[in-house]
């Protein structure tokens, strides 16, 4: 296909993989924080915003070393999460996920965060005089609303996953066919003299993937907008 | 039915300390901005928390800071219009009349769409979404949400304010209809005296945070020392009956204790009750038998009190049959008669010049 090889196949099949799982299982979280931040008034939510855009403004190998360090095999979470559920992410794609996943989480709390801002809060107030407790209102009215941002944040998420470099290979390694997705791939392929069509062929792949996303995004989130304001 | 409020709120420069019931019916909160009627109905909804002080709202308990009771919004069952209508732009009009129904109590059936919608006039609007409908279709809409909802009281917040002169118009008949077929207490926000005029049984007013008035409306619009009516506005409310409608004239003869009136044509049979409002400006007075003139209504009637003089006028006061009524008159006049309290005088009232609604 595209002429590609098949180690360069099973690059991007991965890649998909960690990205789709990564933004998936990170956005229940994601718009559990981008609530908390926008709407929550509670002890430590300083603290919280700051633990989220850590790894946005610190390197990513130390980020991927911090990973390791926790959820590697001798890890404290990782040996739990080992030993208790089975979930293993030491030098295995989940690792991989779990990497793109949190340093894709602070871009996406942040559009979240400034979709759910931007609800008009005396909606809020009206369904709850109309009977709607907190978690109605949030179902009914602040997520269809806050719907666009959510998307945007979500492909934002997904971009960050697919293009994850650096923790990634700090945390689980380069491991063609389990934890080298298309950055990793990418990588390798230009550390030998000779493979540079291969690295092209993946940028190439890599472009497109990313101006897919955003196309994809923009669709959703326009059909979204027109949904939230009525038209 | 009735709520009983008795709260006090401070914060920062601001403090409110206000104590009234609202029985079923329309209790007008009036004043200026400012003045705090719109923190009293966010405490009645639920939407802010007082200082200290009790929220009753018939026989239960929706707020006592001594015993630390504070029922939450969403179980209070009061409906509430905002000054915005405040639907939710992604729903249609009908499932925003529905949204209030899915939080009903256990067991309790949900009201009918049908009458609500007949009674507001949406019925063409069901499936329009609300970023299509006119500010007034809109506020109708938010109307008819809150009713759907069962309310056990309705609070409707300066719900004509941001609405311009026309669609009030359309607007106001609707509330003369629901004042009459609902049986819970309404607490209407407003500082246009023309609404509250219109759709107030009781009137509180507001000053700075406190209750400076409280009484029917035909009471309070007729008091001298309540300069926040203003001068233009201020008139009194009489309640007559309607005798006969001469349509092919335009008039219509109404009977009141003080003597028949005639007054614009108004569509409604003989026997109902109707409210009019007649300007303090448009009543004048004689002494003895005025002879041949054009005012067609003249009730005898007593000076209870004349007002100060501001701006060359002067209030005066009069007992109609037993009905206060309000004449704005020069400072000579006064002189020239000798008006004083106790005097007889006649009241002339232009028909053309009153206003009549159903009570």
């Amino acid at each position: 296909m595209f002429g590609l090889t098949d180690a360069e196949l099973e690059a991007l099949r991965l890649s998909l993989l960690v990205a789709s799982v990564a933004t998936v299982a990170s956005l229940p979280f994601g718009i559990l924080v981008g609530v908390a931040l926008a709407r929550g008034q509670f002890w430590g939510k300083s603290a919280l915003n700051v633990l989220v855009h850590l790894p946005l403004v610190l390197p990513p190998v130390v980020t991927g070393y911090i990973l390791l360090v926790a959820f590697g095999r001798r890890g404290v979470i990782g040996e739990f999460l080992a030993e208790q559920l089975g979930i293993v992410f030491a030098f295995r794609w989940t690792g991989a996920a779990l990497a793109a996943a949190v340093m894709g989480f602070p871009l996406m709390v942040r559009a979240i965060r400034l979709a759910v801002e931007a609800v008009d809060s005396r909606l809020e107030e009206a369904a709850g005089t109309l009977g709607a407790g907190r978690i109605a209102t949030f179902m009914l009215v602040t997520l269809p609303l806050a719907l666009p941002g959510i998307i945007a944040g979500a492909v934002l998420g997904f971009a960050k996953a697919m293009g994850e470099f650096g923790a990634t290979i700090t945390f689980v390694s380069n491991i063609p066919g389990e934890t080298q997705t298309l950055p990793s791939a990418i990588y390798s392929l230009l550390q030998v003299p000779g493979e540079e069509s291969g690295a092209i062929r993946l940028t190439v792949i890599a472009i497109l993937v990313a101006v897919g996303a955003l196309i994809a995004s923009e669709v959703l989130a326009q059909r979204a907008r027109k949904r939230a304001d009525g038209r | 039915m009735s709520i009983a409020v008795d709260v006090k709120l401070s914060q920062g420069d601001f403090a409110l300390q206000a104590a009234f019931t609202a029985e079923s019916g329309v209790t007008a909160l009036f004043g200026q901005s400012g003045a705090g009627k719109s923190t009293l109905a966010a405490l009645i909804a639920g939407l802010r928390r007082p200082s200290t002080g009790r929220i009753v709202l018939d026989d239960t308990v929706l707020v006592d800071t001594a015993a630390g009771v504070f029922v939450p919004r969403q179980k209070r069952r009061i409906g509430v219009v905002f000054q915005e209508a405040r639907l939710f732009p992604q729903l249609s009009v009908r499932a925003n009349l529905r949204f209030g129904q899915r939080f009903l109590p256990r067991g309790e059936r949900a009201p009918e769409l049908g009458p609500v919608v007949e009674l507001l006039g949406i019925g063409s609007l069901l499936e329009r979404r609300p970023r299509h409908l006119s500010g007034g279709e809109q506020q109708r809409v938010a109307i008819g949400r809150a009713l759907l909802m069962r309310p056990q009281a309705l609070v409707m917040d300066e719900p004509l304010a941001s609405i311009d002169e026309a669609r009030r118009a359309e607007i106001l008949p609707y509330l003369d209809r629901l004042k009459s077929e609902l049986r819970i207490p309404i607490v209407y926000i407003s500082h246009a005296v023309a609404e509250i005029a219109r759709l107030a049984d009781t009137v509180v007013v507001l000053g700075a945070g406190r209750v400076t008035a409280a009484g029917t409306a035909a009471d309070i619009l007729s008091r001298l020392d309540l300069p926040q009516l203003g001068a233009a506005e201020q008139g009194a409310i009489l309640t007559a009956t309607v005798l006969s409608v001469d349509a092919s004239r335009g008039t219509a003869v109404l009977a009141h204790p003080a003597g028949s009136l005639t007054v614009p044509a108004v569509a409604a049979p003989a026997g109902t009750a109707l409210r009019l409002r007649i300007h303090a400006r448009d009543v004048a007075l004689a002494v003895g038998d005025p002879g041949r003139i054009s005012i067609r209504n003249r009730l005898p009637a007593r000076i209870i009190e004349l007002g100060q003089a501001t701006g060359g006028g002067v209030d005066v006061r009069l007992d109609a049959g037993g009905s206060p009524l309000l004449a704005r008159i020069t400072e000579d006049a006064v002189a020239d008669l000798g008006l004083g309290p106790g005097s007889e005088v006649t009241a002339l009232i232009k028909a053309i010049a009153v206003e009549g609604y159903r009570a």
